[in-house]
């Protein structure tokens, strides 16, 4: 308990992850479900971010009068994260847009329904 | 069980329904064939209320087991954050990779950005997977999304600011500033914060600016197709030949035989400055081919 108080910026990482696990799961509208996994996203980048942190270090850039650094590995992982982010939010928006022009709606169920019957239909 | 009895009494009702509305219709002299129309749409209707009642069913269930899912997830992290050491905390042991990089980096890859140094010399065949998958999502956007045959809904027929004079007279001042600093990031990536990842999302915001204030054709005829396949061709291709040896050598470093340089200088650290550009081109042209696909599904 004492730990996690300590550690209050990763359990906040793991309370965004967890807002964003929520939404995706808990809505139907598939713009929701794709800013739910963006929020995911954001609570790793700020898990990684808080994991590579040392009291007192300086930013990863030689500097002459800088006592120590803080550790650089998670900053080049996060950088990873955000571009692996875009790419694949912008890949669901387009999908959703072709979803919407086929279907007419942005949600799953109704988008089920109508898929359903059309296959019903042949 | 409550729900087959609802969708009974439902269907039991709609039918005496449809029957009366047939007879009402028998006595208008109504066509034949267009009761039979209607007859099947109000089927058609009840049948989508039926399936609606049963996936009604299994979302009752599908809430419970993601309820479960969510709560179980979230507390299997917290513990793992209970047990991890303190925020801030240095642990010579656990950090070994992390010291090596920030001890050699300097004298091993000539780069005052520890993180560039990382990203662009150690791990460079990794940040060649990551431009890639960059461009594959910008590839999988244009197959979705282009449309130069078929005319349909175009955003940029709803959504038109050139006509706002603000955004121009803003977009004259802000957008060389703009490019410039992308430009500056891009380029400095090996001495300062940034890179090509930032500098050339600087960038591309910029190009983006542009076509919001001053047109689509404006930017088209400054970034045509032609241009932009042909420089995305160039940065990635240029990125494989320099890093992408490490795949059939077995992820050995070889040396590039450019020398370091003095570090702190523009021109130091080898291949970075090449790769820092290489990488930024491609990111500004995914983000304004992006933008792009979503506003027109054209270049033109």
């Amino acid at each position: 308990m004492r730990n996690l108080i300590n550690n209050y910026e990763e359990v906040f990482a793991i309370v965004l992850f967890g807002i964003g696990f929520v939404t995706l799961l808990f809505h139907q509208n598939l713009i929701k479900k794709i800013i739910g996994l963006n929020i995911m996203d954001t609570g790793l980048y700020l898990f990684l971010a808080s994991m590579g942190y040392i009291y007192g270090g300086d930013a990863p850039i030689y500097a002459e009068n800088a006592g120590f650094y803080i550790n650089p590995v998670p900053a080049g992982l996060v950088l990873t994260g955000i571009v692996v982010s875009v790419s694949v939010t912008a890949i669901m928006l387009s999908l959703s847009i072709r979803l919407y022009k086929r279907y007419g709606t942005l949600n799953l169920d109704e988008i089920y329904l109508v898929a359903r019957n059309k296959i019903n239909e042949r | 069980m409550k729900i087959k009895t609802k969708i009974k009494e439902f269907v039991s009702q709609s039918r005496e329904w449809t029957e009366s509305f047939s007879d009402m219709s028998e006595k208008r002299d109504l066509p034949r064939e267009r009761v039979r129309k209607e007859e099947h749409m109000v089927e058609r209707i009840l049948e989508e209320k039926a399936g609606h009642m049963g996936l009604l069913k299994w979302r009752r269930l599908y809430l419970v087991l993601a309820a479960i899912s969510a709560l179980t997830l979230i507390t299997v992290l917290l513990v793992t954050v209970a047990n991890l050491p303190g925020f801030g905390e240095h642990h010579e042991h656990m950090d070994t990779v992390a010291q090596y990089y920030i001890d050699k980096a300097l004298e091993e890859t000539g780069a005052m950005n520890i993180v560039a140094g990382m990203i662009l010399d150690y791990r460079a065949f990794d940040t060649l997977g990551e431009s890639f998958v960059l461009f594959t999502a910008l590839n999988c956007v244009l197959i979705l999304l282009r449309r130069d045959f078929q005319e349909e809904y175009r955003l940029s027929d709803y959504y038109d600011l050139t006509r706002d004079p603000i955004l121009r007279r803003v977009g004259m001042v802000v957008i060389p500033c703009v490019v410039s600093f992308g430009v500056y990031v891009m380029l400095n990536g090996h001495l300062s914060p940034g890179g090509g990842f930032s500098g050339g999302a600087i960038f591309g915001a910029g190009l983006i600016f542009l076509s919001l204030a001053f047109g689509d054709d404006f930017a088209a005829r400054l970034v045509s197709e032609k241009l932009f396949k042909g420089v995305a061709a160039v940065a990635l291709g240029f990125y494989c030949l320099a890093k992408g040896y490490s795949f059939f050598t077995g992820a050995n470093h070889l040396e590039s035989g450019i020398s370091l340089g003095t570090p702190g200088s523009i021109f130091s650290s080898g291949l970075i400055l090449p790769l820092n550009v290489a990488v930024g081109f491609v990111v500004t042209l995914t983000m304004y081919g992006i933008y792009r696909m979503f506003r027109k599904g054209s270049f033109k």
